[in-house]
């Protein structure tokens, strides 16, 4: 495709055949069955469900009139599989094979809706047939995620319909560089990696740089424990973070795009190759793109399993094909990126929020969320909480909104404990700080971080000094060993922990953790080795009690810690 | 060197080898991606497809011995006929990684890094692959996702892995 007008016509036709998952009944066809195919999903056997679907339709020669689509991630996870049934827009959950041959012939041929299949909200004894009448789903709003309950991840018309490539076609026809910077400058988007850094200053920087060729690169390698919100915009709208990357191209003067992504995803890396291929074929990618004379390429690069090339300068060096260690900055990526040119580089999230602000401009889009972080924010939400899964939310909203109505509280009944955000960078968050507006500079303030998103919830089972031996497990384990604070330091402050689990405890530990932990944060290399003693900092500072109780009376009261005699 | 142990001969993989190291050839930027098809290829990186792997991509084999050990991926010894990664993110920690590995160990005299003397099994510890809603979970083989394990099903579920 060569113009916007050739866009246009694709979206238009592709967005009448669409139709009926907006709601509008279609003369040709009875239903869209939407199977949630995000990882979540797949692990509990979605494929099987799909499977006895196209059997129940070809057993009642209907299957020419009901499409199947496997989407991205929906959320739900613990749910799992989920679909969504258009165009009455019915959520059904926990689906087994067995219940494929009802759905099709009770609800898609009868239009008799299956109760049992459906959401029941806690303490409610009537089911919530539509999806977005679903409590959980009615506080979240989707920017980022907003195709996934919509479109097909591996089919680009689908992607078009839904205005996808529109804010492209914009920024290559309508905007000059600096407009296209500027807007996302005034859109107040930070970075989603968790350091929440503008994404328009960097942009700035980055095309003010003086050197040749310039690069765009996506940062997909999603490290941190219990986080999975890349993974989900990966493998369920793989075309917006093309799109944006491609955006950001024209902006700063790049012809050239690098994602990086975790080996450990295999399925993002399918779900991306044949997105990058499709845009190829359709021109969205190669050389004059929309007759505009600008040219973008992007290659993917697999990671190989080392938390620290999520750290920027670490992971340009891993794309050269090397060891990831990081380097000292400055020089940041701006000045000297990939091969040393000048280079930008976004987070999956932020790169997927892009086509949002260019499509419908600044303004729009932050007037969602705070003062200070606009927009919406991903979390992946996991540990002690009824419902697990993916999240979004306006920036703003409090950790008890998210816990308590999106999340369901706690299961059995047991008390909330504390939520840890940011992995191993970040810390806990207490029961008596619920309140907190989710935002950069709230989370900061306690001690915690926004981090790229993972939420994990604990309860009172849950001991705080094990959670951070846990932590600080993981750092010694990952740190790439190049600097002796992060390498040693974070080894001793695991030994010392490590006592304190045993019951071997002594006096002045606790002191002596918080010495090397400003020390480490002073002067380590690289942001992996400055944030690793967060989640010991963080619950010194809200839970010291149970260090205390721990050295001095040699007791875990939540009867985690085994203590050698 | 502990050689190669399937059927097909070093000369054959050697060969598979070339093919792989083809579009990168003196170009050492793509040394991890030809390591990650080499490993996929031969099952681990053995001594001769690093100096193959060296001498195609223009880079010492000191090089790409530094890549081989700092990327967890990769392996110098041969491992099972089935990888089971047990996750040890945080979600799937506070909801019973332990319980996991020790269920493991019950059943397999399986500890971490180890393969079981028939080869069947390697087991290893990995850092959250992203099924934090399903915890505890483990990935077997890198792409049968287990979710909400617990330790009574595990032997069942091991069982369709030969």
């Amino acid at each position: 495709m060569k113009s916007l007008e050739e866009l246009a016509k694709i979206r238009e036709s592709r967005r009448e055949a669409l139709k009926i998952r907006q709601g509008v009944p279609s003369k040709t066809e009875k239903a869209h069955i939407m199977m949630c195919g995000g990882a979540g999903c797949i692990s509990s056997k979605c494929l099987d469900v799909v499977e006895a679907m196209k059997k129940a339709l070809n057993k009642n020669g209907i299957a020419d009139q009901v499409q199947i689509v496997l989407t991205g991630c929906m959320g739900p996870c613990d749910m799992g599989p989920v679909a969504i049934i258009y165009p009455d827009a019915t959520f059904y959950r926990r689906l087994k094979p067995k219940d494929a041959e009802t759905i099709v012939e009770e609800h898609i041929m009868k239009g008799n809706k299956i109760r049992r299949l459906m959401y029941r909200a806690p303490g409610s004894k009537e089911p919530t047939p539509k999806v977005d009448d679903i409590d959980l789903f009615a506080k979240q709003k989707k920017v980022v995620l907003r195709n996934n309950f919509y479109i097909d991840p591996t089919s680009i018309e689908d992607y078009i319909a839904n205005d996808g490539y529109v804010a492209l076609g914009k920024a290559l026809t309508e905007m000059k560089p600096e407009d296209i910077i500027e807007e996302v400058k005034k859109s107040g988007l930070r970075g989603r990696g968790g350091a929440g850094f503008s994404t328009g200053m960097k942009w700035t920087f980055t095309a003010a740089a003086k050197g040749t060729p310039k690069y765009v690169v996506c940062n997909g390698d999603e490290g941190d424990p219990g986080a999975f919100m890349d993974r989900s915009v990966l493998e369920g709208d793989p075309h917006s973070i093309i799109e944006g990357m491609a955006i950001c191209g024209r902006a700063i003067g790049a012809e050239h795009g690098y994602i990086y992504v975790r080996a450990e995803y295999p399925l993002a890396i399918e779900r991306l190759d044949l997105a990058l291929q499709k845009a190829r074929e359709n021109g969205l990618l190669g050389q004059n793109i929309f007759s505009s004379g600008f040219n973008f390429d992007i290659e993917i690069r697999i990671g190989a399993g080392a938390f620290v090339c999520g750290e920027e300068t670490a992971l340009l060096t891993s794309i050269e094909g090397k060891r990831g260690e990081p380097r000292p900055r400055p020089p940041f990526p701006a000045n000297e990126g990939v091969w040393g040119k000048p280079t930008v580089l976004n987070n999956v999230e932020t790169w997927a929020n892009i086509p949002e602000i260019i499509r419908k401009g600044a303004e729009a889009y932050s007037s969602v969320g705070t003062e200070k972080s606009k927009g919406t924010k991903v979390f992946a939400l996991a540990g002690r909480i009824n419902n697990t899964g993916i999240i979004e939310v306006p920036m703003g909203t409090t950790l008890r909104e998210i816990v308590y109505e999106i999340g369901g509280g706690i299961p059995r009944k047991k008390a909330f404990k504390a939520v840890q955000t940011g992995g191993p960078s970040g810390g806990c968050i207490p029961a008596e700080h619920l309140d907190t507006p989710v935002d950069y500079d709230s989370l900061g303030a306690l001690g915690a971080i926004m981090g790229s998103g993972g939420m994990i919830v604990l309860d009172e089972d849950t001991c705080m000094v094990d959670i951070a031996k846990f932590f600080l497990d993981f750092v010694v384990d990952e740190s790439c060993g190049k600097c002796s604070p992060c390498r040693i330091g974070t080894k001793r402050m695991y030994e010392i922990l490590d006592n304190i689990s045993k019951g071997k405890g002594k006096e002045g530990d606790i002191e002596l953790l918080e010495e090397l932990a400003t020390t480490i944060k002073a002067t380590a290399l690289c942001g992996l080795g400055q944030t690793a003693p967060n989640p010991v900092l963080s619950t010194i500072r809200y839970f010291r009690h149970e260090y205390e109780e721990h050295i001095r009376d040699r007791k875990c009261t939540c009867n985690v810690c085994e203590f050698e005699e | 060197m502990v050689e190669c142990s399937c059927n097909t001969s070093n000369e054959e993989l050697a060969k598979q080898l070339d093919k792989i190291i083809d579009p990168y050839r003196d170009k050492p930027s793509g040394l991890i991606q030809v390591l990650t098809k080499a490993q996929n290829l031969v099952g681990y990186l053995p001594k001769w497809a690093q100096v193959q792997v060296a001498e195609g991509l223009g880079v010492s084999l000191q090089d790409v011995y530094g890549v081989i050990t700092f990327y967890a991926f990769f392996s110098l010894i041969p491992r099972g006929r089935h990888k089971i990664s047990v996750c040890a993110g945080t979600a799937c920690y506070v909801k019973g990684t332990k319980m996991v590995t020790k269920a493991l160990r019950d059943l397999l005299d399986l500890r971490p890094g180890q393969t079981t003397p028939d080869s069947r099994f390697t087991l290893e510890i990995v850092r959250c692959i992203g099924a934090c809603g399903l915890a505890p979970a483990m990935i077997i083989d890198g792409k049968d996702v287990h979710g909400r394990l617990e330790p009574e099903l595990i032997p069942e579920l091991l069982e369709q892995y030969e």
